[in-house]
């Protein structure tokens, strides 16, 4: 591959430009179903289309709640067995404790201009990121694809999943 | 940094392709840069707003727009984006508009 960027390059007799290495294709796995939970693998596909990179959403158990209709906007932040939160779990677990976490963070996520979890699905699913929910988690929790939002393009396997992400890499959050 | 031509012109660039010096850039270059990394020529009026608006960007605000908020106020929304700028909008718009990459994560 030749270009004018490359061909007034020096490199010495010994040395060869390499190809820089590109990833094409990212695969995300979405299993976890709180706010913390849910937001790295969105930042993560919608970085790969801002970067070029093809990706895919993979919806499971209760990573599903952000596709859902009744409860893609009543995510919340988990305050028990959450350590990173420096709170002491007999804090978390008190009533409206999970709630305030929440607002908080949603304010500082407005704050920044980051997009609500709704929204965010949406623009990924505009710039052409593939959107899709687990046919086995689909049956345990008795949904059906009227209960999912519209950019869900299809209830795949886990087989299905395995074809689509082959040749790419697979991220599992 | 290589130096490269341009539209007739000598100019410093960085290794992913970024001018080092957005005041360098012309009208003219950008096709050129369009066709060096893969976006459609002839540059359209949709290629052209969102060129247009990332200049305007950095200059107001030391730093081009990041996808989402081309999307919102650049006048050509999300899926537009992609299909002007097919390998990441933000990027590749200011690459051919000659300011450096965007900061930003979303």
């Amino acid at each position: 591959m030749t270009n004018t960027l490359t061909e007034n390059a020096t490199v010495g007799p010994k040395q060869t430009v390499e190809p820089k290495q590109t990833i094409e294709k990212v695969s995300i796995i979405v299993s976890k179903g709180s706010l913390e939970g849910i937001y790295p693998a969105l930042i993560m596909a919608n970085g790969a289309r801002n970067e070029g990179i093809e990706a895919n959403l993979f919806f499971t158990f209760f990573g599903m709640d952000a596709i859902h209709k009744d409860r893609h906007e009543h995510i919340k932040v988990a305050t028990v067995g959450n350590p990173g939160l420096h709170m002491p779990t007999w804090a978390g677990g008190l009533p409206g404790v999970s709630a305030l976490a929440t607002k908080m963070m949603e304010k500082k996520i407005e704050a920044l201009d980051f997009p609500g979890i709704p929204e965010f699905i949406e623009m990924i699913s505009d710039t052409g990121a593939g959107i899709y929910a687990c046919l086995a988690s689909v049956d345990l929790f008795g949904f059906s694809k009227d209960d999912l939002i519209e950019q869900v393009d299809e209830i795949i396997t886990v087989g299905d999943f395995y074809e689509m992400a082959a040749g790419g890499q697979i991220i599992f959050t | 940094m290589t130096t490269t031509e341009l539209a007739g012109k000598s100019v410093e660039v960085n290794e992913e392709g970024f001018l080092v010096d957005p005041d360098e850039w012309t009208e003219e270059m950008a096709s050129e840069l369009a066709e060096l990394h893969g976006v459609a020529t002839p540059l359209t009026d949709g290629h052209w707003v969102v060129i247009k608006y990332m200049r305007k960007e950095y200059f107001e605000n030391g730093t081009g727009a990041t996808v989402r908020k081309l999307g919102k106020a650049s006048g050509v929304n999300t899926k537009e984006l992609f299909q002007l700028f097919p390998k990441g909008p933000a990027k590749l718009s200011a690459m051919i508009a000659g300011i450096p990459k965007p900061k930003g994560c979303i």
